[in-house]
């Protein structure tokens, strides 16, 4: 296992700049996600670590030594595919033993390790099968095992999972990140799901138009995203997004918003000296649908919370909960509430905002706002 | 109301396919009439054919034209038949239809797999190789051969059809690896495999299907050719197309119309079995990676 670092890489195709001077550093064991929209650059990013492109400059460290020169047999790195690339006319067996064969390891010991990996990835029965005879499931197995088998210092996955069906993605979610677990391993893994990025990386780097907008643990991403973009693209459904403006109420910020049968405002706890160089001035407010839940219920009685009766315009169950939507300051807002508190389409109900872990941001510049 | 509807239409439908199969037969007979004729002519003994109608089923049957045909038939003072020419075009076909598929089977694989800058040019350039006709080629040909040190020898023949059998063969076998997916080579560099064990290990023992329609298409274009064998080749080297021309066109002594059949046969037999033995796998390939799969 090993770290990787990525310094000021850029790559640029004719006259289009494809990534824009991209720093990136993981220690070793750490899970790296690389998450975006497509075109954002996140796989010519794992194509130039892979050695399969070359950046236009800038350098790619794996373990401490640069790695430019090196083709991607001499970087000690293996790669799952989306589309697996398994070899359809070799069986499992040799998919997984070639990586081994062609760095002239002895026969006996290809043959201990095909089985080793076969066992941590239970596909034992499948070894003697061509690619053909096998599901997408074991397709996607298959591939992981023959990058398991080389044991590199370095793992990467090219959206792995955007092949297969809803329900087999969760379990092959699962069976990576455990697999990670399992054998500490350095992973530089691409997607464009958000959820995946989420459950599966130690580190995420979120990346739009060339750039790496974010970096950082999943949990700071989901909390405190540096701008515009990242808020609306991590998170399911999406942070709400509200343009308001920022008031001072008896020594309190809040800000204020409108609806169709009238005006109220919320006042904003903490974050007194982000906004307070804003007072009269518009803002977007981003609230995640959780923030908003029902009221009425006096639990929210002594807290933060604040209530607000609002018109609920549409009501989609989900299960464990219910969203709800309705229409503030001309955007349309997202609830989530208990299915048990959810009220029907075209009826008004209390609800209750939580701003205390409410992001804002520039409407120019679209970056947070942060106390200066 | 699907039921009644079938009834309704079975008979119209039974009639439509029996028109159909009328019609096929037909056809089928109208495209086999030259092969029947010369079939039977050349099982007649020549009085048959002197007396006789041309569509009428020999009385007797003699192989007596092939065997002569085979190995006496006279083309001016020789009287060896077409045995000789025959093995001349097996002993010039073999070796340049291998050598053609190979070179275009790793054009392709450069060109699909490994593109550079210009490769996509240098496809079109080769592909314009696929129109020019045989006529333009013949006197820069001679001169390069005679350069070459290869003039009116077997080695000159396979060399021609191998340089203009590789616009085919690379267009064949380029166009069937474009539908290989790109990542199948990454995943194989990063497992270690160079460029040539890439094409050994993995790309070529995907390309059975690929190499039937070439080896088809090369061995019949090849085979059947009678420009390049009249000028490249002389004498005793020249192939059976043109020993077949020289029999049949010989101006001395009777017309055995029964030889010229046979000899006709036996020249276009080797073609005729590659496309009975491999037909099937001809279009089968030919329509491989349209779709995917």
């Amino acid at each position: 296992m090993a770290s990787l670092e990525v310094r000021n890489v850029r790559r640029v195709f004719g006259s289009t700049e494809v990534l824009k001077d991209i720093n990136l550093s993981i220690d070793s064991g750490d899970f790296l996600i690389l998450v975006g929209p497509s075109g954002c650059g996140k796989s010519t990013l794992l194509n130039i670590i892979a050695g399969l492109d070359t950046p236009t400059s800038g350098d790619v460290l794996i373990g401490d030594q640069v790695v430019n020169h090196l083709s991607p047999k001499d970087r000690d790195i293996a790669m799952v595919f989306q589309s697996y690339a398994l070899y359809p006319t070799m069986s499992v067996r040799k998919n997984i033993s070639f990586g081994l064969e062609m760095r002239g390891v002895p026969k006996e010991e290809r043959a201990k390790t095909v089985n080793r990996v076969a066992k941590i990835l239970q596909i034992e029965h499948l070894l003697d099968r061509k690619p053909s005879q096998l599901s997408g499931g074991q397709r996607q197995r298959v591939a992981m095992g023959r990058a398991i088998a080389r044991d590199p210092a370095l793992f990467l996955f090219d959206e792995p999972l955007s092949n297969l069906d809803a329900k087999l993605r969760v379990e092959m979610r699962m069976e990576i990140k455990l697999l990670h677990e399992r054998l500490k391993a350095t992973i530089v893994y691409v997607t464009h799901d958000q959820i995946e990025a989420m459950t599966l990386g130690s580190r995420i780097a979120v990346m739009h138009g060339g750039e790496i907008r974010q970096f950082g643990p999943p949990q700071e991403i989901y909390d405190e995203p540096a701008d515009l973009f990242v808020a609306g693209f991590i998170g399911s459904p999406s942070m709400n997004f509200i343009r308001t403006e920022v008031v001072e109420r008896g020594g309190d910020i809040a800000v204020q918003l409108k609806t169709a049968s009238g005006a109220f405002a919320l006042s904003v706890p903490g974050q007194q000296a982000a906004l307070r160089p804003w007072i009269g001035k518009s803002v977007i407010l981003g609230l995640r649908p959780e923030q908003i839940s029902a009221g009425g219920n006096g639990q929210t009685a002594g807290s933060k919370v604040q209530e607000q009766r609002l018109t609920i315009d549409l009501v989609e169950p989900t299960g464990p909960d219910t969203l709800l939507f309705t229409q503030i300051s001309d955007a349309t807002v997202c609830a989530r509430v208990r299915p048990e508190h959810a009220c029907r389409a075209g009826e008004t109900m209390a609800l209750a905002f939580d701003l205390s872990k409410a992001v804002f941001f520039d409407p120019q510049s679209e970056k947070r706002l942060r106390a200066p | 109301m699907a039921e009644h509807a079938e009834v309704r239409t079975a008979g119209p439908r039974l009639l439509g396919r029996a028109v159909i199969y009328a019609l096929l037969i037909l056809l089928a007979m109208y495209y086999l009439a030259p092969l029947f004729v010369m079939v039977s002519t050349s099982v007649k003994t020549l009085d048959e054919i002197r007396a006789g109608n041309l569509i009428a089923l020999p009385a007797e049957i003699t192989l007596s034209a092939w065997a002569k045909a085979w190995s006496s038939a006279c083309t001016g003072v020789d009287c060896s038949g077409l045995r000789g020419n025959f093995w001349n075009s097996v002993s010039f076909v073999v070796p340049a239809v291998l050598i053609s598929t190979l070179i275009g089977a790793f054009n392709g694989y450069v060109l699909t797999m490994w593109r550079f800058r210009g490769s996509d040019l240098l496809f079109t350039l080769l592909m314009i190789g696929c129109f020019i006709p045989f006529q333009v080629v013949l006197l820069p040909m001679a001169q390069t051969l005679g350069w070459l040190g290869i003039a009116n020898s077997t080695t000159g023949l396979v060399f021609v059809h191998v340089v203009y059998g590789l616009a085919f063969t690379t267009l064949f076998f380029r166009n069937f690896y474009v539908s290989v997916p790109q990542e199948m080579t990454k995943a194989a560099r990063i497992d270690g495999a160079g460029f040539f064990r890439i094409f050994w290990r993995i790309i070529l023992p995907l390309s059975p299907p690929i190499i039937t329609v070439t080896v088809i298409w090369q061995f019949t274009q090849i085979w059947n050719d009678f420009l390049f064998g009249v000028v490249f080749s002389s004498g005793e080297r020249q192939p059976i197309t043109v020993a077949l021309n020289n029999l049949v066109n010989t101006s001395t002594g009777v017309k055995e119309y029964n030889v010229d059949m046979a000899a006709a046969i036996i020249a276009a037999l080797p073609t005729l079995l590659v496309y009975v033995v491999a037909g099937k796998y001809f279009v089968r390939g030919l329509t491989a990676g349209s779709v995917k799969g």
